[in-house]
């Protein structure tokens, strides 16, 4: 895509506000992208302290540090504030940066509603961790809240996390509708559906995603809320009740939940990867089928996350063969990736590197999930570390990776200055070396037959958990790393040219680095 | 904001509470399929008709089951543990159940039937769970269920089991309050 910009200057041109009001208030699409992202990188941090602290308990066998009571509200908390502060935050506000100037477009379309969606955020995260200081703790029933466990079983504070969970969503739903009409209604003249960069495909369809399955989720909480204050049974099997139908519709929005995490990543990798080939994305309308198919099989794989809860066979084969199918639109992104790279004349800054072990250890990720596919493997491997390897390997390594490529590579437009390249290759390979010795350990201790949200665990799984330990502290405690050279980037450096990258193309390497506060006031012209 | 995006954040807008109402119409559905499928083993009420009743009936073993929920005291059993049965006729099997405690409880009896593709044909006229339980002190009852088992049966089935889980649904803070009440008068 090539285009042509003009740049008026004109008087009533303004900049940002001045202090605390300026983020408070601010309708501006960049402020709060970048709102979202510090966001996203508090909650990672938060939650990687609780993955430090379960790591730690694991260390050895027999209770060390925590009590288990404790350690269940660990793994609940983690897994609630990775997903839903950490990465899925983080790819709104790289929605909020990337997509308009994608496009050529000034804003997103609804700048107030953009302010609201993420400004009731903290107040979700921070409802969530009060419940710790709370009688009876924070919610220890894992990510998933099963019922009854979430309801009959739970603590007390189960309704702040019911709340949490609404206000979570809210801002979600609000996020992904911003994102549809702005992508459906601003793009520049010339910019065609099929001509838009991936990343915003790979948005757009996640926002659908998102419009169709939040909703849902809402309404599971909803009806936890009534089964436990007013006398409803919507999961209490004693009035009529069903606990599987918990199940049932907890993964119909959990598994498009999954892809929510992993399409935005898609597009990241593959803007990425065509830079630093030097070379045209290869197969851009595959990719797009690719994901829209991902997309659509999404709606109709969930129960395999419930093999074990007694399906009739029909069912068991039905979603095995429907999951399997996923595997086919996967398989042609990776093709597409690697076929780019073919022939390309590569190099391996810090994005790229980010970028490639995406697509190995994502794909790792996938194999693993094709092994879980398999129903009666899946009895075997259910509940098991097995299942904690697979489903960190496409979200660490996944979707994490693919954040921490994104901020690498837009950076330099985002804060007018490079980052370090030694400290980010450095980043790099301490987070590589760090996933794979933390994770892919839990595959061998999962085969063997480990149970995962158990805070002890017998002798014969001594040795890997320690191997998988020392990882996740190297792991944890490099993305302090990364914090710092965030900062530095921040704080100034060599000072980046509009296009940054020598093969990057698009809208947003035509404007200046960094990015004016207004950009695309007027449409730009594309071919 | 342009005519366009107005149109598409209505159609969005109202995509929200629509799915919302999807997320709690997934509720009656699931019973529905259930009950039309019979998975799940979920028995429902049948009404009496004429083209159950066999002629020529084929033996089948039913088993009874019984479970207590959880802190459930009451004791709560089948009188008798195997039945050999016909298909196409009607049986009537009890089930004992005595309130072993000093205060007045209520009980809700929930049913299973196993192999599940048995359910749909596992016809119940009668049977106590389709009514709650309520048994004074020290109480003891003799719950019936009359049944039929469909000819319809796929053959390779030999043996159902039938089960019940039995599951306190006192309301205790009615009887705080009335305790309560009477030691103030």
């Amino acid at each position: 895509m090539s285009a042509v910009i003009e740049n008026h200057h004109e008087d009533h041109d303004h900049g940002p506000a001045k202090g605390i009001t300026r983020w408070l208030y601010t309708t501006n699409h960049k402020d709060i992208g970048t709102l979202y992202l510090w966001f996203s990188f508090a909650m990672f941090l938060i939650g990687g302290a609780m993955a430090m602290i379960i790591r730690a308990e694991l260390f050895q066998p027999g209770m060390q540090i925590v009590e288990p009571e404790f350690y269940n509200q660990m793994i609940t908390l983690h897994g609630l504030i990775m997903i839903f502060g950490g990465v899925m935050p983080a790819f709104v506000g790289l929605a909020n940066w990337l997509v308009p100037m994608m496009i050529g477009a000034p804003d997103m379309a609804l700048p107030r509603m953009n302010n609201l969606s993420f400004w009731i955020l903290p107040f979700a995260f921070l409802i969530l961790l009060s419940s710790l200081f709370m009688e009876g703790g924070a919610p220890n029933f894992g990510w998933t809240f099963y019922a009854p466990l979430s309801t009959t079983y739970a603590p007390p504070s189960v309704t702040f996390f019911i709340f949490s969970v609404h206000i979570m969503g809210a801002s979600s739903i609000m996020g992904a509708i911003n994102v549809v009409v702005t992508i459906m209604n601003m793009r520049a003249p010339g910019v065609g559906l099929m001509k838009m960069p991936l990343f915003v495909w790979s948005w757009l369809i996640t926002a659908y995603l998102l419009i169709a399955v939040m909703p849902v989720l809402a309404g599971a909480v909803t009806m936890m809320l009534m089964d436990i204050h007013f006398g409803t049974s919507f999961f209490n099997a004693a009035g009529g009740g069903d606990p599987v139908l918990f199940q049932h519709i907890f993964w119909f929005f959990g598994h498009p939940e999954v892809y929510i995490m992993i399409l935005p990543a898609f597009g990241i990798v593959s803007h990425i990867i065509e830079t630093f080939s030097r070379k045209q994305l290869f197969g851009y309308s595959s990719m797009v089928w690719a994901m829209l198919s991902i997309a659509i099989l999404s709606f109709v794989v969930w129960a395999h996350h419930m093999f074990t809860v007694g399906l009739p066979l029909a069912a068991e084969i039905f979603f095995m063969w429907a999951t399997m199918l996923i595997a086919v639109p996967t398989g042609v992104k990776v093709f597409n990736w690697v076929a780019t790279m073919f022939r390309g004349s590569l190099t391996f800054e810090t994005p790229m590197l980010f970028a490639i072990a995406f697509v190995v250890l994502f794909t790792i990720g996938g194999l693993s999930g094709l092994m879980l596919a398999i129903v009666p493997a899946d009895f075997q491997y259910h509940d098991t570390y097995f299942v904690v390897a697979h489903f960190h390997y496409v979200l660490v390594p996944g979707a994490i990776f693919s954040i921490m490529a994104a901020v690498y590579y837009w950076i330099p437009k985002w804060s007018g200055n490079m980052y370090d390249e030694r400290l980010g290759k450095l980043h790099f390979w301490l987070s590589f070396v760090g996933v794979n010795v933390t994770f892919f350990p839990q595959h061998f201790i999962g085969l063997a037959g480990m149970p995962r949200r158990y805070p002890d665990y017998s002798l014969q799984f001594a040795d890997w958990n320690m191997v998988s330990s020392v990882g996740a502290f190297l792991f944890g405690f490099s993305q302090l790393l990364f914090l710092f050279i965030v900062l530095k980037t921040v704080m100034g450096g060599k000072k980046a040219t509009s296009q940054v990258w020598d093969g990057a193309r698009g809208l947003e390497w035509t404007v200046a680095s960094p990015a004016p506060y207004h950009t695309f006031s007027t449409p730009p012209k594309v071919d | 904001m342009n005519k366009g995006a107005k149109k598409t954040l209505i159609k969005l807008v109202v995509a929200v509470p629509l799915m919302f109402a999807f997320g709690f119409a997934l509720v009656p559905l699931y019973d529905v399929f259930c009950e039309v499928t019979g998975l799940n083993g979920k028995v429902f009420q049948s009404e009496h008709s004429d083209d159950l009743i066999a002629e020529q009936g084929r033996p089948l073993s039913l088993q009874f089951i019984s479970t207590n929920n959880e802190n459930m005291p009451w004791k709560f059993e089948p009188s008798v543990k195997v039945l050999k049965i016909e298909t196409g006729k009607y049986y009537t099997a009890t089930f004992s159940v005595k309130n072993t405690t000093d205060k007045k409880m209520t009980a809700q009896a929930v049913p299973s039937v196993a192999p599940s593709n048995a359910a749909a044909h596992l016809k119940k006229l009668e049977c106590f769970c389709f009514e709650k339980q309520e048994l004074m002190p020290g109480e003891e009852a003799l719950l019936p269920v009359k049944l039929l088992v469909s000819n319809e049966l796929p053959s390779n089935i030999k043996n159902v089991i039938l089960s019940y889980t039995i599951f306190d649904i006192t309301d205790y803070n009615d009887i705080e309050l009335a305790n309560n009440q009477i030691v103030m008068e």
